[in-house]
């Protein structure tokens, strides 16, 4: 399968690949951001959720009285309460069994993670909500908890969802290529018992929040929301709820960071829908930090057992096999789509030609995950990394050497991988000599030598090779589910010329600080031929104003491609207009007719021009100046949507195109252990982008540092763990450590340009990263063990467990990883 | 001891002006800047003093304001993120973090920029170490500290020009 060329492609102009200030930073700067807690109403009430302290537990009775009692209390809605007022259960994208799943806005029945919701109270103010949150009485019957991935997919497993009959949500097997051909006629097979991704998430700062309103009126419901994903909200809750789309109506201006956590706030928001149903008025929720790390959403955590590699002795690597387990948590929000997306990557940087992946998602008893910065991707470009530098310690291969001789080579662009996706363009190996250089890796390695034992201190040079798929073709949900009506993917915008001339743009978008306003601004200012300043973009997403389509949003790294080819489309049509306008206005052909600065010129002639002010006048309060021939034609108003060139891929063989654009980040980093403590400290850190066409470079790269220093607390500080009864023992900031300024190194950056032959402006998506520090620092942890028998076998790598794979020698536990080799296949010298 | 339920009349001043009010004693004095003077760049990211979004400046020190309950603030000078430049205008440390793209999303932005106009009248001229000392107690989550670092390192520049 191939993606067709874009027709055009246009030049970089006076602003689009400038580093363009920032638009939106004057209001943020002065504390005048509009965030989802800034939102009042009048007569709102404030509410809280009543959340299970158990991770699993029956729900015997919920008694609301005491909490009534309280003067300045307005209404609690039960579990039981919110099923009767529901349609329907949430729409579920699984197949069967596991599409039988009964889920509603509240628990009914059974609570089945620590922080389920039960209940929700709605009061005068924020401080009584939460007093009369804990007065409500719920009667819990505790039932063992099941917390692991692997076990939970067992037979005897306790069952979190009675009648689906298994924990299992999904599970297919993804074959391509002949993995067993490759492992019999390889000179080495390695094999790896069990690689461990753990659960993190981005924690944005701004915990969810919302203002619903369900009008006694008009029955119209207004969500004033952070939610990310509005419309996939709007397309879940909406038949639960029982309003149709147009009376449901999404907004929102500034987020405060979002991730991909906050598309999971949608059970919440259907909540509060009723509970405002319910006391005939507006409900006021902001989420308090615990109930956010409790309930909003974590990234999936995923095993990979019995992993086998084959290895030719030259050091080309023909594929691997592996069985994954994914931990989907409680219920499924926007899961098991992790259980496909995955494979816009399956082979990574890498030439591998034969891949089976044996994938199953299970429900345990924890928060249920949604999608977390490199969504189901960055698990298993993790463990392609792993395996790249366990083979490398395997067979003593050079980590560096390895890489280069396996990656996908500049020259076999555009390439297909084995399951019919297609890289677009990209130089992996020299974005890794510039990260190389970047942190003078040759010193750091004779730095590294000249140490030597005794100093109680190691170095390492690690490095990250990972994919930035962007622009989803949501046809890959087939591959999940067959009966999905879902396919393709695309954007929508609006620009206009206003009543004086002035350039108004919106888009279909949520941004949670990747710049719309400003690069959409940039994209716009070129084709029409304005100053950046002229053109206006509106702050933040309504339904009421703006166009979408079922895609918009943001999320999945693709505002690049579709939200600014969607403007793009949006102020070409309106360049047709005014143009044509124009040539009426001068008596000229259209196709003389220049725009610059705000005016419309016959090319040649200065003094034959309009300003934008006149061909507005002409639409909007001129108009019998105009042939009648000519009125309906111009609207000055235009829309477009642009639809990227997707095909519906194959859900029997797995295959198809299911990303658009690939940007790569190489990452490369040196570590000093500590061996008395096992703290790791981070020596120097270098992301080399490739982005494609960069429409803000400044812009990239903050995007860069941002997903940088997210994947390093992941890899060092940061982890979501629970005991054996369900219990999460990091709820607070106290526990979950989120990387501060202390912990985050100076992070260099350096960039290669290799335009996506896809996309109408030669842009990547980006910004999502790929999880490259994660491999980084594994790595580098790897390299730092030098010929030491201990493996780097997970994703969190904090102090205590960096100390035990120090000294894991002296205790003799198994080292995880063997290797077989055929007659021939001597390991490397 | 007081009561939960409890009001009790505060006077504060605040970017200079006086506000007298009534208050119940368990109100956290973030949520009176937010809720009761409708002061909405003060923001919340947690509620336990962790992550800085609620940083403000009370009688000359860098306090979080989730931290302290509103009648503790009776008779105290607070300084916000909408008092530091008071005619509308950028400060300086505003105009490094701009120039410099030191904010993306914009929540833990009014935080830092309190952190950071405490740290510079201080000390006008801190090294790197001394930024990421100031800004430990601030949370971001989407630059990375990066371009944080950059912007205040170059505001001590430019005010020591």
């Amino acid at each position: 399968m191939t993606t067709t060329p874009a027709e055009t492609q246009i030049e970089i102009g006076r602003y689009v690949g400038q580093n363009v200030p920032r638009v939106e930073d004057r209001r943020l700067l002065q504390g005048q951001g509009e965030f989802a807690d800034d939102v009042w109403m009048h007569r709102q009430g404030y509410a809280h959720f009543v959340r299970s302290p158990h991770g699993h537990a029956r729900i015997v009775s919920v008694n609301p009285r005491r909490a009534l009692e309280l003067d300045g209390v307005y209404a609690v809605l039960t579990g039981e309460e919110a099923k009767e007022m529901c349609q329907v259960p949430f729409f579920q994208i699984a197949p069967e069994p596991a599409g039988r799943i009964e889920e509603y806005p509240l628990a009914v029945d059974k609570a089945r993670y620590h922080g389920d919701a039960v209940a929700v109270v709605l009061a005068e103010t924020r401080e009584l909500a939460r007093d009369a949150a804990g007065l409500v009485e719920v009667d819990y019957e505790p039932l063992p908890a099941v917390v692991d991935t692997v076990a939970a997919a067992d037979s005897g497993a306790p069952l979190l969802h009675e009648q689906v009959g298994t924990n299992v949500a999904w599970h297919g097997v993804y074959d391509w290529g002949d993995i067993d051909w490759a492992l019999e006629n390889a000179d080495h097979v390695v094999e790896i018992d069990r690689l461990h991704f753990h659960r993190f998430s981005s924690t944005p700062l701004e915990c969810n929040g919302a203002v619903v309103n369900w009008d006694p009126g008009t029955d119209v419901v207004t969500v004033t929301s952070n939610n990310q994903m509005p419309m996939f909200a709007s397309m879940v809750i909406g038949p639960t709820l029982g309003v149709a789309s147009n009376r449901l109506l999404f907004s929102s201006q500034d987020i405060g960071g979002a991730f991909g956590i906050k598309i999971g706030s949608y059970p919440q928001i259907a909540a509060l829908a009723l509970l405002s149903r319910k006391a005939g008025r507006p409900v006021k929720w902001t989420e308090y930090r615990t109930d956010h790390m409790l309930s909003a959403g974590h990234g999936n955590e995923r095993v990979f057992l019995d992993t086998k590699v084959a290895v030719m002795k030259d050091g080309t690597i023909l594929g691997f096999k592996t069985r994954a387990f994914d931990d989907a948590g409680g219920y499924l929000h926007y899961e098991p789509l992790g259980a496909v997306i995955w494979s816009q990557v399956c082979c990574g940087c890498y030439r591998f030609k034969h891949i089976q992946v044996d994938y199953t998602e299970t429900l345990t008893n924890k928060c249920p995950t949604v999608p977390n910065r490199g969504y189901s991707r960055l698990q298993h470009l993790w463990a392609i990394e792993r395996v790249i530098d366990l083979v490398a310690h395997e067979l003593g291969f050079d980590p560096v050497e390895l890489r280069k001789r396996n990656y996908v080579q500049p020259d076999e662009y555009p390439y297909e991988t084995p399951n019919g996706c297609v890289y677009d363009s990209g130089d992996l190996p020299r974005s890794l000599d510039i990260a190389l250089e970047l942190i003078h890796a040759d010193r750091w390695r004779e730095r590294q030598r000249e140490l030597g034992q005794g100093s109680g201190k190691r170095i390492g040079i690690g490095i990250g090779s990972t994919l930035d798929s962007g622009t989803n073709n949501f046809g890959q949900a087939r591959i999940i589910n067959p009966d999905l009506p879902f396919s393709g993917n695309g954007e929508a915008a609006y620009v206009k010329l206003d009543l004086y001339g002035e350039v108004n743009v919106n888009l279909g978008t949520t941004p949670q600080g990747q710049s719309h306003e400003t690069t959409a601004a940039q994209v716009v200012a070129d084709v029409l031929g304005v100053t950046h300043e002229m053109v206006h973009v509106t702050a933040g997403f309504d339904q009421r104003q703006n166009t979408y389509v079922a895609f918009s949003g943001t999320y999945a790294s693709q505002f690049a491609v579709t939200g600014l080819a969607a403007a793009q489309g949006a102020a070409e049509k309106l360049r047709r207009e005014i143009v044509e306008l124009a040539a009426f206005a001068l008596q000229a052909d259209a196709g003389e007719i220049d725009l610059a600065d705000g005016t419309c010129y016959v090319r040649g002639d200065r003094d034959r021009a309009i300003p934008f002010i006149g061909v507005a006048n002409m639409v909007y309060s001129n108009n019998a100046v105009l042939p009648m021939e000519m009125r309906d034609r111009y609207s000055l108003n235009c829309r477009h949507v642009y639809v990227p060139p997707f095909q519906v891929p194959d859900s029997e063989t797995k295959r198809g195109n299911l990303t658009l654009t690939y940007a790569s980040q190489i990452h490369a980093c040196v570590v000093e252990i500590d061996e008395e403590t096992g703290e790791v400290a981070i020596l120097d850190y270098a992301a080399v982008d490739d982005c494609g066409r960069r429409i803000n470079p400044k812009i990239v790269e903050g995007q860069v540092h941002g997903a940088t220093a997210l994947g390093l607390g992941a890899a060092l500080y940061e982890a979501f763990e629970y005991d054996e009864d369900g219990q999460l023992q990091q709820a607070s900031f106290y526990d979950y450590h989120a990387i501060t300024a202390l912990d985050a190194p100076e992070i260099k950056t350096g960039e290669i340009e290799s335009p996506s032959p896809f996309t109408p402006n030669g842009a990547k998506g980006m910004g999502e990263g790929g999880g490259a520090p994660l491999h980084a620092i594994c790595s580098a942890i790897q390299d730092a063990l030098g010929d030491r028998d201990a493996i780097v076998s997970d994703s969190h790598n904090p102090w205590e467990r960096v100390w035990r794979l120090v000294h894991s020698g002296e205790r003799g536990e198994p080292r995880g990883v063997s290797v077989i080799s055929r007659s021939g296949g001597e390991p490397a010298p | 001891m007081v009561e939960a339920g409890t009001i009790q009349t505060i006077e504060v001043t605040v970017n200079g002006e006086k506000h007298r009010a009534t208050v119940a004693s368990r109100q956290l004095l973030v949520h009176f800047l937010r809720d009761s003077l409708a002061m909405k760049g003060t923001h919340i990211g947690c509620d336990t003093g962790s992550c800085g979004a609620c940083t403000v400046i009370i009688d000359g020190r860098l306090t979080k304001s989730c931290m302290l309950l509103a009648p503790q603030a009776d008779g105290a000078e607070i300084e916000t993120i909408e008092g530091v430049a008071p005619d509308g205008q950028l400060t300086p440390v505003q105009e490094a973090f701009h120039e410099q793209h030191g904010l993306q999303c914009g929540y833990c932005t009014p935080g830092l920029v309190m952190a950071a106009t405490f740290l510079l009248r201080r000390n006008p001229d801190p090294t790197e170490d001394e930024i990421r000392r100031a800004i430990r107690g601030n949370i971001c989550r989407c630059t990375g500290y990066v371009n944080i670092v950059r912007s205040i390192a170059s505001a001590a520049a430019r005010e020591a020009a």
